[in-house]
């Protein structure tokens, strides 16, 4: 075991990780974008709406992200969207990520009890103002710790990106490997900061949880 | 006119007929208290009243208004007429003053540099003027019940609804909500109430209509109602109730 060869590449490894960071935050935001919008058209009252919402989810969690991968890849070109690697790969998670999003706001906004919608009617507010000032706050309460570890799994998911060779971390460390053939060195290496991160996040969250959330629990 | 006219009023959830056939008048300045047994029908009367639940036939009106769930200005018709719930609905995640200023601030009534005095007002009208800091969490079921009181006050309504708001207190918090009451009584509010608290509704109300399988069964002062009930039904009831 020799982890010296691999010295030379950190700022390969770094520019990587930083990629990846950067593919992981964009995906999760666009993704929660589309869980709330998905989650809202799936409780509303649009048929047709909930059905294309319904067949976007389980297309998506029921196929492997990879190929999902490539269809935004490969596939859509065809039909006049080439997207360069890096924007294919942030589309294929974001919409990996939605799919579950989806469900995971949902319930979040099902566990608001229906008197709160009903008293902020009463008091004369618009259906938007209800949902967006009595609904919704307490429903991503709830939907947090869900919808962060899922986060962490599109971290850790966005190694599939390497596929299409984008340069993030999983993709510099084949490239590492081809050069020094240390493999065993390099994915301890990139396994390591690949936990170092997701741990970072976690402990990120409940920071950002512990600011955002403030009012105390229902007893 | 009168301030809320019920006329002839039909509501069926499924295959049961709750309201059948009711008609009501509510003077301004009047107390008037539903009385009855569970099933009667009264706390959907007053759900009907703010348009939470819409008629199947008849007609209910506000000012003059017609209510129904449909109703072009339902927001605005909301603002004048506040309801209380039997379960407060407070937003857990906001303090007591944004619970007492959102829908003000929300619907143009106030502004942010006057938010606060006018949550400083109305708490101090339901006696919680030191609560205004504290989340509805911290707050007992009887304190809580105040702010919900306090925060349909801030939206100034010309009618005030009570559904059952003491129902799911301990018995020691009720008298504190229903002095508050007494006192928005003797301010002149309109209100209707739905309640179990048949001290209040003797001591308070200036009409009590009891209610009985989906009809107004008998009206009247309170004095004379519960003195000399006319229908074997309420003769019962208030017995039942004592």
């Amino acid at each position: 075991m020799n982890f010296l060869p691999l010295w030379r590449y950190q700022n390969q490894l770094i520019d990587g990780a930083i990629v990846t960071l950067e593919l992981t935050v964009i995906s999760a935001v666009c993704g929660l974008l589309i869980g709330v919008a998905g989650a809202v058209a799936l409780n509303g009252r649009i048929t047709p709406l909930r059905w294309l919402v319904r067949g976007y989810i389980e297309l998506f969690r029921n196929t492997p992200s990879l190929i999902q991968l490539f269809i935004v890849f490969f596939v859509l070109p065809n039909f006049g969207l080439k997207l360069p690697a890096f924007e294919a790969a942030a589309v294929a998670l974001s919409l990996y990520f939605g799919a579950y999003s989806v469900e995971i706001v949902r319930a979040g906004l099902d566990s608001i009890p229906r008197n709160q919608v009903e008293a902020g009617q009463c008091l004369g507010l618009s259906g938007w103002q209800v949902f967006r000032h009595i609904v919704l706050p307490p429903a991503l309460r709830n939907a947090y710790p869900a919808v962060t570890s899922q986060f962490v799994l599109l971290l850790l998911g966005t190694s599939l990106a390497s596929q299409v060779a984008t340069d993030e971390l999983f993709h510099v460390a084949g490239f590492i490997e081809s050069r020094t053939y240390r493999s065993f060195e390099v994915y301890a290496v990139i396994c390591v900061i690949y936990f170092a991160m997701a741990m970072s996040f976690k402990a990120l969250f409940a920071i950002i949880g512990a600011a955002a959330f403030r009012w105390p629990r229902r007893r | 006119m009168a301030l809320v006219e019920i006329r002839d009023v039909h509501k069926t959830f499924g295959k049961v007929e709750v309201l059948k056939g009711v008609s009501l008048d509510v003077e301004e300045g009047e107390i008037v208290t539903i009385i009855g047994r569970s099933g009667s029908g009264k706390s959907t009367l007053l759900r009907c009243i703010n348009a939470l639940e819409s008629v199947d036939s008849g007609e209910i009106r506000v000012e003059g208004e017609r209510v129904h769930a449909k109703m072009p200005d339902l927001k605005k018709f909301r603002q004048r007429v506040g309801i209380v719930f039997q379960a407060f609905n407070l937003f857990p995640h906001l303090k007591v003053e944004r619970n007492v200023t959102l829908a003000p601030l929300l619907t143009g009534r106030t502004d942010k540099a006057r938010a606060r005095a006018l949550a400083e007002d109305v708490l101090a009208r339901v006696g919680l003027a030191d609560k205004i800091d504290a989340w509805p969490e911290q707050l007992s079921g009887g304190q809580q019940q105040r702010v919900a009181i306090a925060r349909c006050l801030a939206m100034a309504p010309h009618l005030m609804l009570f559904d059952e708001v003491t129902s799911a207190l301990d018995p020691e918090l009720v008298g504190e909500v229903l002095k508050v009451m007494e006192a928005m009584a003797k301010q002149g509010m309109t209100m209707i109430l739905v309640t179990h608290e048949m001290g209040f509704a003797r001591n308070v109300a200036n009409r009590i209509v009891f209610m009985h399988q989906g009809r107004v069964w008998e009206q009247g002062p309170p004095a004379k109602l519960f003195a000399s009930p006319e229908t074997p039904e309420l003769a019962s009831f208030i017995a039942s109730a004592k």
